[in-house]
């Protein structure tokens, strides 16, 4: 990165996904709604990795899908390279698509399973009319698996034939068919056995190294996105509730619940876990679609307050691109 | 370690299949004391279920077939019962936790009921009493509102709640032994946290041996006393878990502990990934199954199957250069 100010690639703001939630036999109507995300923002910048983490229902897939605008959204805007994408139509997104790219989870799921690996790899080359003579296509398909680190030959063969891992990288090869600037990976790891998950980890780093990607990682596991990323956002319940720089937020983690995240990842170490403090928060997440009042966390948070109760704590900049939505944390 | 509460020795579990006999346990041989917990570790397809599910000969047969070995627990080889009597065993005297609460709770009864069966069934305990110990059984796994969750169906309860109804089952007929097999794995970090501290506090307030299988080693590390380290279908390490964890004497085993992220490690550190793929169980190399990948191996390890051979105090180690390894 240059001295200037970092070219934002992303700007999100104040984006809210809600789900309609519907009853009745005869006559459909809404009874309510899934507040899936509801009011996040951030920045990504060029050539960096923002982690996304949270547990379940915290709203990080849901945001990766809507920032692609793979779904609806409710408000708010998402600009992509200066451009405002939020009202684009699916002709519009065309052209930007190609820009964004996405990495799944299930490595079995994703690809199908009547394809040749050179046709799941090119597809996307041909959706976007970028395919070229036959010649040129065998050849940027080989490049493309040579770059995620799969054999020529293996184009001709099936997803079946591969294991995880590999199936993993044929994902990530078709993501970067387009050349794309940002591409968005939705718990790309956490199919894979451990002994495969650091392989594909480099993968993603040794990429971004060579050609300069910009990546939301989307993952569960506070460990793996802290290796990878560079600034991490911690949601729960559809908000963003903390947001910095990954060595800031192991170090001195400002909200209780990521404080509390960390604090239930056991560290690889006996010796270390013994004199740890186990500091282990109860309670499970509660429902999207009835967020408790004042701020979402209050049910289960260690240092509740009389005020958490009632007022929904607002993010405050802490400086240095660090920001924290608590009351312990007030101006 | 005085007389052993389990003793697993020489297990070998083979499942046929269209391209031939497949050896998912190969020669398993570990012994657990009473009150202990003991990790195995393993990727998928490294035997450590399968090993389970053979001690409570849960293993479906055919395919699959327990081939050699014995598994004596409190003195009787478990593999030479009867049926019924292996029966009267299962829930009883070891019980087993599984991954998916939700597939492993009968959707159509009662969580009151499933809690209560074993208790009435091998405590002959009549109902209305064994109801009695269930509520009790859901308020000390710190189930809210024990009492009126007795008639709730395991739908109505989210993932930690059933893994919490799970535990209270297991616990329901105070086994001497519990097998928990992945039991957070579907579950999010602070629930994994709070099932996994109330499995150890509640095993270990009626002093039973817990089985931990588990592919985290973080888990391993915060709960395990003792740990077995899988690799195609055979142990390759095993020990006190903090002898392991300081000193590894597998290359798979130091490869695993330098492949995984930790959360006290500098973000931007190379993580150091063991190349290549997990083994084809069909498909076993003639010498060691690590071999292929590991960047030691010689002509010996890939000729000649090494030994779990003593590397340290209660250590040991199956590779040709166990006392030539650093981590």
């Amino acid at each position: 990165m240059t001295d200037s100010a970092p070219e934002r690639v992303l700007e999100v703001r104040d984006l809210k996904v809600h789900f309609p939630v519907m009853a009745g036999a005869l006559v459909r109507r809404q009874v309510g709604s899934v507040k899936a995300v509801d009011g996040v923002s951030f920045d990504v910048r060029r050539s960096e990795t923002l982690g996304l983490v949270g547990e379940s229902g915290c709203g990080k897939s849901t945001t990766g899908l809507a920032v692609l605008k793979m779904l609806d959204i409710t408000s708010g805007q998402v600009i992509f390279e200066g451009e405002d994408i939020s009202d684009h139509d699916r002709a519009r997104m065309r052209p930007i698509r190609r820009r964004m790219q996405m990495v799944y989870q299930d490595p079995f799921g994703s690809l199908n399973p009547r394809m040749k690996v050179a046709e799941i790899v090119g597809e996307p080359l041909e959706v976007h009319g970028m395919a070229g003579d036959r010649a040129a296509y065998r050849e940027r398909v080989a490049s493309l698996l040579d770059m995620v680190g799969l054999l020529p030959d293996m184009a001709d063969r099936y997803p079946h034939e591969f294991s995880g891992g590999q199936r993993q990288r044929i994902g990530i090869a078709r993501a970067l068919a387009l050349e794309p600037t940002l591409i968005i990976c939705d718990e790309p790891v956490s199919a894979l056995d451990v002994s495969i998950q650091a392989q594909v980890v480099n993968l993603f780093q040794d990429l971004q190294e060579r050609l300069g990607l910009t990546y939301i990682f989307i993952a569960h596991d506070l460990a793996v996105v802290r290796h990878i990323s560079h600034r991490i956002a911690v949601m729960y319940l559809g908000r963003i509730v903390e947001i910095a720089s990954s060595s800031e937020l192991y170090g001195s983690p400002l909200h209780p619940y990521t404080e509390a995240l960390l604090a239930a990842i056991p560290i690889p170490d006996p010796a270390i876990e013994a004199t740890r403090p186990q500091q282990i928060i109860t309670g499970e997440v509660p429902s999207a679609m009835r967020p408790p009042p004042g701020c979402r966390f209050h049910t289960r948070c260690p240092r509740v307050m009389d005020v958490c109760r009632s007022v929904d704590p607002p993010m405050r900049d802490m400086g240095g691109g660090r920001a924290v939505a608590c009351h312990l944390h007030g101006a | 370690m005085g007389v052993p509460l389990l003793s697993v020795r020489g297990l070998s579990t083979e499942f046929r299949t269209e391209r031939g006999t497949v050896k998912a346990v190969d020669d398993v041989s570990f012994d657990l004391a009473a009150g202990e917990t003991l990790a195995i570790v393993g990727e998928s397809g490294s035997g450590k279920s399968v090993t389970a599910m053979s001690i409570l000969r849960l293993i479906p047969d055919p395919p699959g077939r327990i081939a050699t070995g014995e598994v004596v627990f409190d003195g009787r080889d478990l593999l030479k019962l009867e049926d019924h009597e292996i029966r009267s065993i299962r829930g009883n005297r070891i019980a087993m936790i599984f991954q998916e609460p939700m597939s492993s709770l009968n959707p159509s009864l009662t969580i009151g009921l499933q809690i209560a069966e074993p208790i009435n069934l091998h405590r002959k305990t009549p109902w209305a009493a064994a109801m009695d110990m269930a509520a009790e059984l859901l308020a000390r796994v710190r189930l809210p509102d024990a009492r009126s969750r007795l008639r709730s169906y395991p739908h109505q309860f989210s993932g930690g709640m059933r893994q919490r109804a799970m535990i209270a089952m297991a616990l329901a007929c105070q086994p001497q032994l519990i097998i928990a097999d992945e039991p957070t794995t579907a579950l999010d970090v602070t629930v994994q946290a709070q099932i996994l501290a109330l499995l150890k506090e509640v095993t270990r307030a009626v002093n039973s041996a817990l089985i931990l299988i588990t592919h985290d080693l973080g888990v391993v590390a915060r709960y395990a006393d003792r740990v077995c380290v899988m690799y195609g279908g055979r142990i390759v390490e095993a020990g006190p878990a903090r002898e392991i964890y300081a000193r590894p004497r597998h290359p798979y085993t130091i490869g695993l502990m330098a492949s995984v992220p930790r959360l006290d490690q500098a973000a931007g550190s190379r993580l150091m990934p063991i190349d290549g793929q997990p083994p084809n169980l069909a498909n076993l190399p003639p010498g060691c199954a690590f071999a292929p990948r590991c960047r030691h191996a010689t002509d010996l390890c890939r000729a000649e199957r090494p030994a779990l051979a003593s590397s340290g105090p209660e250590h040991h180690s199956a590779c040709h250069y166990h006392d030539r390894l650093s981590a």
